[in-house]
Parts: C-alpha cells; structure tokens; sequence
C-alpha cells in the first residue's frame, strides 16, 4: 500500500508526513508527529475532543483524512500558547478552574478561541451552543461558560 | 488491510472519469462527517477515495440573475452560512443545514454530502425539498437535473446512475411575500440526529397562501414532500385551524418506524406539532401579519 | 481541628497541573509510546450467551506481523467455587470479565486478544480467531432474569436450593415495619425503574504495558488506583506485585468506572509472550459495549406517616441488575436511600441480579441514586398527601447527631438539616415560576470513605516543598493538598510542588473513589507535614543549641520561644534546608495510614424545569444544589464536584440510557444516541457549600463528590409533577414518554 506524502503547516511550521489514505489528522497528529494534546474520546465527530482548526475554521480531526492537510494551516493545542504566555482563554479556565479532569480542555480551549474569533461579544447562549460539540462530563459546563464569557469581556476591555 | 486510493482531482471530468471507473468501489469525500465515520465502524470500506473539495464549481456559491442561488455541492454549512446574501433569501434552508452537527461538524459537512448520504434524517433536506431545489449531477453519461425529492431511495440509497455525482443544488428566485422555515425535533439542543424534521415553503399575497411546500424527515424511508399538507395551506390565511388540518395532513403521511431515537406515536404526532410551528414561522417570514 | 490563619485552605488557587493540562502537555493513558512498541486488540463476543467450545488461533498467528494473541488460557483461572475477594470486587468474576471462560455472557465480551505490528494487522488478525460458539438463550432486563424460567448465567449460583440469576442479597433492618406501619395514617407505596447509565467518562479505557525477560513489568494506564492495576494484574497474570510498576496516567474522566481492569492484564499477558511493550486502547464503541455502566434497577418503595408528617415506617424493595457478573451496588441502594431520615422502623432490602449486559462497575455514589430516586419521590408524593411543604416534611423527619441509621451508623455531627434550611431560605425556592414550569426537591446521602493511604513530604535543598501521594487525581485534589500543606508549614502555595507516585515510588494507597481522597489524603498529609515541622524545628534547635520544645513553628519559619524568645533572629525553611546536611541530613517525612472517621454527606437540591407539552420535551431551567461540605479546601474544585454531579444526573433524568435490540445488543453504543448533557442543554448550575465541619478529620473535610448525583433524578421527577400534575415512575423521563404521558386521560391528582 503506498503512502502519501503530505506537506502542510501546523502551528506555523512547515511539516512533511507520510500517512495511509485512510488515516484520519488525529491519527497523524497523535501518531507520527507526536502532538498528543489533541485527544480521540470517541473518533465519530461527538466530542469534540480532537478539535483543531484547518485554515482558521474549527473541525474534528477525527473527521478529516491526513491528505487533507496538503497545502492548509492546522492549528492545535500545542499551538495556543506563545511561548511562555499562554493565550487568555487558557489563564483564565486555570483561574476560574474550568476544568477537572483535563480531557476535554484542549479541545474545549481550541473552539472556545475560534469562537472568539468569530464574536468577540458572545451570549451565554451563542457560548453553549458553539460549545456544544464539546463534550464534558465533569464540570457540567458552568465554569468553562464562565471563564469563556469572562475572557471576552477582558479581551474587549484590553483591545479598547 | 483493504488498499485504499486518495485522489484530489481539480476538475469535474477528472473526478467523474475516476469515480464511474472505479465501478462502485469509490466514495466521494465533501465534508467527510459521514464518510469517515462509517469508515470507522466498518459499514464502509471504500477503494477509492475522491475528494471534491479542489474542484471550483463545488465550492462555490453563486446568485443566479435572476436572483435564485446555485450551491456547490462541497459548500460547508459554515461558508453557507457566511455568505452575505442566501440566509436573507432561504433563511429556512439554511438553518437547516447549520443544524447539521456541531460547530466543528459545520466546518466540514455539506448539504450535498447530506442529501447523497440518504438518511431519512438529514436535516437539510426537507428544507431543500420545501424549497424547491433542483440538483445538478454529471456522470459518463453527462449532465442532469433533477428536484431533491427525486434522490432518496430508502435509506443510505440515491436514484443517481452509477458513476454520477452531485454537482450543485439551485434555488429558484423568491416571490415577494415568501418565506420558509425548518424545525427538528431532538431530546437534546444539539449533537442529535432529527427525531422528526419539518420544512416549509410558502409565499403569501395579501395574507393569503398562494403557494406553499411542505417536506417531512424521519419519518419514513425517504424524506416526504406532503403535498396534502401544502393544499391544506394554500388558499388560507393560515390560521389555527387551517394550521390543523396541514398538520393532520403531516401526521397522516407519516410511515414511521420503532427505534432507538423515537416511536412511531412519538413520530406520528411530533410532525403535525412541528409542521403548525414551521409554518408560524415561514409565515411570519413571508410577512404575516 | 487545626486552628490556622486559613490563608490558603479555602483560597481558590491554580492547580499544580493546570499549566499541563491547559496545553495539552498533560499525558493521559493513550498519550504515551515505548521503543519498539506493538498494539493490541480485542476480539469480542458477537453473541449475549453462548458457550465457547473451542478457540482456534492458528490462523491469526500466522499472519504476518501479529506478535502474540491471548485468550482465557493465559489469564490466571479463579475457581467459580471460592471467593476471592480484593476490595469491593471478586477475582473469580473479573478474570471471567477481563476474558470469558466458559461461556461468553454478553455481547462484546472479550474472548482473545491480539498484538501485532500495526492496530490494523491485530484487527485483521482478530477477525482470523475462529470461535465456535454454542449459542445459548439470553436475558437482559431483571423482570425476566428472575421469572421462574429464565436462562441461567451460572449454573452454580443457586438461590434456595435452585440455580438462579439472584446473585446476593442484603438487608438492613431498624425496628419493628409491621408495628410501624400499623400506627400510620398515611401511607405511600411506589414502583420505579431506572435504565442502566454509563459513567461517560471522555477518555476510553487505555494502557501501556511492557513486560522484560525477568518479568520486570511497567504498566502505565488511566485508572482511579494504580495499586489496584497492580494487584489484579498480578493476580491475574501470575506475576509478583513487586515486579509490576503500576504508573498513573492522567485519568480523563472516571466516575467509578476505573476502579476495575479490562486492558492491563490483557496487554501484560501480550507483552510476556512478545517480548514488546503492547499498547492497547478502546474504542468508544467497546466503552460502550464492554466497561460497566452502573445498574438498572427496580425498585418499590413505601412509606408511613402519621398526619402530623412524623415517618413511622419505611420498606425499601431493591432489585439491581449487576451485568454478566455478580456484583451489583446494592449496598449503596439499600443503605443510603433512608439515611436521610429519622425513621424508627426501617427493612431496606436489596437484590443482586445477573443477566446478559456487560458487568456493572461503580458510578458516582454507586447504588444511592437509584435508592433515592425511589424514596425521594414517595416523600414528594407523601408531603402532598399530607398537604406540606416538602421542605417541611424533610426537616421534620431529618436525621440529625445521635439519630441511628438503619445501614448501622449513629451519626455524629451532620449538616443535613443545615441544607434544608438553606434551601427553604434560598431566593430559588420562592421564585415565580411560569406556564408548563415546575419546581421540586430532593434530598440524598452518600457514606463516604476512609481508607489506605500514604503520605511524603520533604523538603529540597533549597527549601521547597515536595509532597507525593498514591491516589490519582480526578478533579482537583493536587490543588488541594497543595492549600493543606502550604498552610501546615506557612509558606507559599507556589513553593509546594504535588505529585502522585507510582507503586513503586509511594506507599500502597487505596483508589481514588468513594469521595475518599481528599479526606484521607489531607490527613496522612498533614501527618506527615507535623512530622517534618517536628524535624525541622530539632534541626533549628540544635543550629540554636537550645532544647527541640523550645521552638515553635509560625509562618514558614522556626523562632525560639519561652525563655528563648527573641533570642535568636528566626531561621526559615530555605535556612534550615540549606544547613540539613550537617544538622542530620535529608528532611522529610512520610506518613501510612487506614483512615477512619469519614462521615456522611448530605445534600438538598432545588430543581426548575419547563416542560414543551406538545413535544414531551424537559427542559431544566434553573438548579440549586445545597450540600454539607465540611470543609471546602479548595471552594473551586468543590463547587465542581457539585456541579458535575448534578449534569450527570440531569443525563440519568432525562435522555441517557442504554437501548437493547432484539438480539441482545447494544443499540447506541456511541456518543450521538446515548445522550449525555452537552454544554447548551443545561442553566448555570448554582453550587451552595455549607460547611459543617467533621470533628473526626484535621481539616473537617467530608466527601464531596458522590453526594451531588444522588438527589437529582428525584427533584426532577418530582418538579416535572409540580409542572404536569404527572408522575413519572421510570427514568429516563426521555421526550416520547413525556408525551406519552401527556396524552393518556387523566383523573384529578
């Protein structure tokens, strides 16, 4: 069976892989490239917890070949922080403890900041509907819709 | 290990010349959201894998002059949904199609992927049913069209020939004083399949009904264009007892089955609820006052 | 009690994994590889029932790249005739769970496994075992498990003298019920039934294991208690406990359901015939289908009172199913459903009852939810008979300090009453409802535990801290071991550093559940933080030359005291860290205990919901949850166990439950059909921590965790009756059989 070769950007590094066809960017990501923060809870698009994005728009990467990636951006997890600063979104769910048992986060964290790229001022309810293909079965969501909503409000306070 | 072929072609021809001559044995790759899953679990092991995503007529959306839209057929329901001008026109049809999934399914699935997949439960297919949507496939044989209604053939079939792909879905221009609308009935607010959906279609003049479609999901093998259910419309004012009688009409047409998502009374009496919902809403649309 | 200045127990600290976790740094149990690593994978059971004659692996073995394939002969054989008891669990029935032995007793039960080269070669390699199968008929639900002529899981268990699927029984008893019941004037007796639920826990079961050619094993895997991954591994396999090194991953999410194995001794067993580490992890189809839910269960429940609200008599009737296996929560059930109340006549009886689902496994207060669903609706149904506040009828009947309990216990301080006060004093409880809303409550209780643990703490070279314990950390509790010990010794949370050791680096320490960790790790804790005050203040006197009693400890540092008071500048922690090699060397101190005095926990919760009439849709609208917390160390991770508890059970409620087809299968073995809570079917869920603390702990901590599932499926059976006038005697209470229900003509309540 021949490999495809695959050449794609990931966090903003250039990176080559090979895959199988069949290979879904989980796969690769968690396999060959080592980038285990993006996590398979269920690999049929109903968790959300393998979220990334490709060219900026928020996707499953369960849900998506590896051949894919050829010519696109992904975005995971790993990619969140710069450098030693993490993004807001990621202070702010460490102080208001949105999280417990952590499964979940990255995949919570990468949509809840492609939600605030797309709107900056977000409802309750536009934050639990956007999340609502990220599933959480420890905090019932109260504290990661909290930490969301209240890092909104201090990124529009600080782009003023 | 089956062996397994990906291929990405730029062109239509490419694409249809690949697919017919792998004779069956070939999947077409849009959003993906159902192909990959069913790869997962087994019930699918294609050979050839074509992705239609590079092809420009797929993904694009285009108002026709006369002010309808043609929607390529790998058109994410979150590029759909970003498009300035079609929510204003089919806001139904596309709240439909942004029901599909969850966000991170938005940005991938298609109401082309959604239709071809053939489910009974599709959520944007009443609403294109209701619309009026014609479909534009192309095979080794060349091009056609036909209305969505004409697709499904039971579950997880399609009437298309062998080898044929669909290409982009029309919408035909709005008369004034139209409106439409789908509604879905899940146990959740989001992540489920339609336990019932319900699009509908109508134009009103004068606060009459003049015209008027009405597409039932799940609740047969196919999804359902109830044309008993747009008669009882038409002509009305679509008042609560007009309502009742396109809803009796919805409930009567339903041939339901018993499963893990909902029974047949659930069904039954769940799409005559939602076709008086719907309506109130496309209505209210269309300028109902 | 400590009486401290409290400056970091109760602050809402960042947690010492936070940073890890929030990058995706955080190493679950499928996040990690070995060199020359292999994968493994299951073959299951495609039928209910059916015995094995014969397993033929030749083939599979033959195929290029599989390693080594496993079946029930490689797993250690207890026999069905002896009890082996380890914990709450019986090795004869987990090496029949791990992999079916004489019979395959559900779909989806392993029958062999493979390890090979790719996860693709084992697939393929699995479908190559030829199993012949002696199909057998099969039973799923407990009214057919027990009718007289059901199948028979296991021949050997007999039930007066006849081989029977009621696999255990427990009763507990207070009074006299006859004589109770005569003197009541009302009575109220119900039926329920609940589905089977599954923990949902989003990581799939996960391990890693390499065996050497000395035996010498690592097991790195996510689990609620490495010690437990060593001891069932060792039984199971064969091995000594002291050869395994059982390494906790994270755990994504457990709830009771990692308290057993499935994969380890499957993936030991294909490493020690391999000679590679093996990996295997589960899909969430197998999740589904193969690792326990908790039970379903059928329930009658009646109680009496006289007219003035006083419960004379209360008989509790539990049947649970267990799965495949014996051992159902029966004791959770049956013990934790009256213990809310002071009730002087008291039979609770449970029944342990096998059939043809995969074996249950804890969940979140195992047995209790079902017990006072049950119980918790009568008493909705008994205050309405007696025309009373539920509230009222609650703390007229609550238990209180000194009431004895049926399950045994004479309770000593408790805050039960304390939440329904709370409660009845709380804005929700008297907040306007509109159209088609209801509202109703509930109260519940849960044990709580003690247990095995251990404790070290020392103290680097540079005067830090290190502290190490033996229980995985599931939602928080590094953070508040970290406030504890930051507190003892009077330094800077940040300068304490919390780690849980592995089997082979800390003391045995018993799982993480029960809602045990924190009260038990706090205490060996802080034992083990006096014990290091205790050095350091003898390494202080002797830099000093005064007497060790001399030295007191305040804030982070030794000062001389007494007649030496203000003699000698006080020397800090970095002070003395930095001279303990010539004051006696390393400091440190390690502390292993079994832990006692954990007391119950208590709740009462508030529940709002709208209900859609015309779609038989339930919508919860607003929730309070008033708990006796004892202590909150961390308010934070408190408030989270409160609020997860709570979106559990609005699950078990409403949607969630396993659906079986006509041949005995699973039909919603996935995340899209069974239908947990997603993030925009649920209000913000108010959390209200009252803290009473427990006298038999240092820092009063109770168990937090369980408590908080065990009353919601009541106040929201009985709140969809204050909005319907309906009640609902079955969970879940899903859309079709609301509107079901709706439909059906109705008498005046």
């Amino acid at each position: 069976m021949a490999k495809l070769h695959v050449t794609t950007t990931i966090n903003g590094d250039p990176v080559e892989f090979l895959c199988e066809p069949h290979h879904t960017m989980l796969d690769v990501l968690r396999g060959s490239l080592g980038l285990t923060g993006s996590k398979e809870g269920c690999g049929s698009g109903d968790c959300g917890a393998c979220s990334v994005t490709l060219d900026g728009r928020l996707v499953c990467s369960c849900l998506m070949l590896a051949a894919e990636a050829e010519g696109h951006q992904i975005r995971t997890i790993e990619g969140m922080a710069e450098g030693e600063m993490l993004h807001p979104l990621q202070q702010k769910f460490l102080e208001m403890a949105a999280l417990q048992c952590g499964i979940c986060t990255p995949g919570m964290l990468v949509a809840a900041k492609a939600l605030l790229e797309h709107n900056q001022e977000p409802t309750e309810t536009e934050v639990r509907y956007w999340l609502a293909g990220n599933l959480c079965r420890c905090t019932g969501y109260d504290k990661i819709v909290r930490a969301v909503l209240e890092t909104a409000a201090e990124m529009r306070g600080a782009a003023r | 290990m089956t062996d397994i072929r990906y291929l990405a072609p730029r062109t239509l021809d490419e694409a249809v010349g690949a697919f017919a001559a792998a004779a069956g044995a070939a999947r077409i790759l849009a959003g993906g959201t159902d192909l990959l899953v069913q790869m997962k679990a087994g019930t699918v092991s294609p050979g050839l894998i074509v992705d239609i995503k590079k092809i420009a007529e797929m993904t694009t959306i285009e108002e026709t002059a006369d002010g309808g839209f043609c929607i390529g057929a790998a058109v994410s329901g979150a590029v759909l949904g970003e498009h300035p001008r079609f929510g204003k026109v089919w806001p139904g049809v596309l709240e439909a199609v942004n029901l599909i999934g969850s966000t991170q399914v938005q940005g991938r699935a298609t109401a082309g992927g959604n239709l071809c997949n053939g489910s009974p439960a599709g959520d944007s297919v009443p609403a294109m049913i209701a619309a009026g949507a014609i479909v534009t496939v192309q095979g080794p044989k060349g091009r056609r069209q036909m209305s969505v209604e004409a697709v499904p053939a039971g579950p997880g079939r399609t009437n298309f020939a062998p080898g044929e792909i669909l290409v982009a879905f029309t919408l035909p221009p709005r008369p004034k004083g139209s409106g439409d609308a789908y509604l879905r009935m899940i146990p959740r607010t989001e992540m489920d399949i339609a336990v019932v959906g319900c699009g509908v279609s109508l134009t009103l003049e004068k606060g009459i009904c003049t015209a008027a479609r009405v597409a039932l999901g799940a609740v047969a093998p196919t999804v359902l264009l109830v044309e008993a259910a747009a008669k009882a419309l038409v002509g009305t004012k679509l008042d609560a007892a007009d309502l009742d009688t396109a809803a009796a009409a919805c409930s009567a047409s339903c041939r339901p089955i018993d499963d893990k998502r909902g029974t047949i009374a659930y069904r039954t009496k769940v799409a005559g609820v939602l076709l008086k919902r719907t309506a109130a809403i496309a209505a209210d649309r269309a300028g109902k006052v | 009690m400590n009486e401290h200045s409290n400056k970091w127990i109760g602050q809402r600290t960042i947690r010492p994994d936070g940073a890890d976790k929030v990058t995706g740094r955080a190493a679950f149990g499928a996040d990690t590889t070995m060199p020359g690593m292999i994968w493994g994978k299951v073959l299951r059971s495609p039928h209910a029932h059916a015995r094995i004659r014969s397993i033929d692996t030749s083939k599979a073995e033959s195929l290029p790249g599989v390693k080594a394939v496993v079946t029930a002969r490689d797993i250690v054989n207890f026999t069905t005739d002896k009890p082996f008891i380890l914990g709450i669990q019986d090795m004869r029935w987990m090496c029949r769970n791990v992999m079916a032995r004489e019979k395959v007793l559900f779909h989806g039960h392993p029958v062999a496994a493979v390890a090979a080269a790719t996860e693709e070669i084992a697939a393929e390699a699995c479908k190559m075992i030829s199993v012949e199968y002696e199909v057998l008929p099969w039973v799923i639900e407990i009214e057919d498990a027990i009718k007289p002529d059901a199948p028979i899981l296991h021949e050997f268990n007999k039930l007066d003298g006849k081989p029977s699927n009621i696999t255990g029984k427990l009763e507990h008893k207070l009074g006299d019920i006859a004589a109770g019941f005569a003197q009541a004037e009302v009575i109220v007796e119900r039926s329920f039934k609940t589905r089977p639920v599954h923990q949902g826990y989003i990581e799939p079961h996960a391990c890693l294991v390499s065996v050497a050619s000395d035996d010498k094993t690592t097991i790195w895997s996510s689990s609620q208690g490495q010690f437990m991954v060593r001891a069932m591994t060792a039984l199971l396999t064969g091995l000594t406990q002291s050869d395994i090194r059982a390494i906790p991953a994270e755990i994504g999410g457990g709830f009771g359901g990692k308290t057993i194995v499935y994969l380890e001794p499957l993936a030991t067993m294909l490493s020690k015939k391999s000679g590679r580490p093996v990996k295997m992890v589960m899909s969430r189809e197998e999740v589904m289908r193969a690792s326990g839910p908790t039970s379903g269960s059928s329930s009658t429940v009646k109680i009496g009172a006289t007219k003035d609200g006083r419960i004379v008599a209360a008989h509790g009737i539990y049947y649970l199913q267990a799965g495949a296996l014996p051992g159902s929560p029966i004791r959770g059930a049956a013990g934790c459903s009256f213990a809310p109340y002071d009730i002087p006549n008291v039979l609770s009886q449970g029944f342990d009852v096998v059939s043809n689902r995969s074996k249950v496994v804890a969940y979140r207060a195992p047995g209790a939810p079902i017990g006072a669903y049950a119980v918790e609706c009568v008493m909705d149904e008994l205050a309405v008979a007696l025309k009373m506040d539920p509230l009222e009828l609650r703390l007229k009947n609550a238990a209180k300090q000194g009431t004895k309990a049926a399950h045994g216990p004479v309770y000593p301080r408790i805050g039960f009453v304390e939440t329904l006060e709370a409660a009845r004093a709380h804005p929700h409880y008297k907040a306007p409802l509109g159209k088609h809303h209801g509202r109703g409550v509930a109260s519940g209780f849960w044990f709580n535990a003690g247990g095995e643990s251990s404790a070290q703490v020392n103290i680097t070279e540079d005067g830090n801290v290190v502290v190490m314990t033996g229980h995985p950390d599931i939602g928080g509790s590094r953070a508040a071991i970290a406030n504890i010990a930051a507190e003892l010794i009077g330094i800077d949370y940040k300068s304490v550093s919390v780690l849980i050791g592995d089997t082979a680096t800390i003391g045995y320490s018993n799982m993480t559940g029960g809602s045990r960790v924190l009260f038990a790790s706090a205490m060996v804790v802080t034992q083990s933080a006096e014990k290091v005050i205790t050095i350091l203040r003898a390494r202080a006197a002797k830099i000093w030359n005064i007497d060790p009693d001399a030295v007191t400890w305040e804030d982070g540092a030794a000062r001389p005291a007494g007649d030496n008071a203000g003699k000698f500048a006080p020397l800090t922690l970095a002070e003395i860290a930095a001279k303990a090699t010539e004051t006696g060397g390393p400091i440190g101190a390690g502390v292993q205990l079994n832990t006692t005095g954990a007391e119950g926990g208590f709740a009462t919760h508030i529940c709002d919901v709208e209900v859609d009439v015309d779609l038989g849709i339930v919508r919860v609208l607003r929730y309070t949850a008033f708990q006796d917390v004892g202590k909150a160390v961390h308010p934070s991770y408190v408030e989270g166990q409160m609020q997860g508890g709570v979106a559990q059970g609005i699950g078990w409620a409403l949607n969630e439950e396993y659906i079986y087809n006509r041949n005995g299968q699973v039909d919603n073995a996935g995340f899209l059909d069974y239908r947990m809570p997603v993030c925009s079917d649920l209000p913000m869920l108010d959390a209200v921590m009252i803290e009473i603390p427990n006298p038999k702990h240092p820092q009063g901590v109770r168990g937090v965790g369980e408590v908080p599932l065990v009353p919601v499926m009541a106040a929201i059976a009985n709140a969809i009756h204050d909005a319907l006038g309906i009640r609902f005697y079955s969970l879940p209470m899903s859309p079709p059989k609301v509107l079901e229900a709706l439909d059906l003509p109705r008498a005046a309540e």
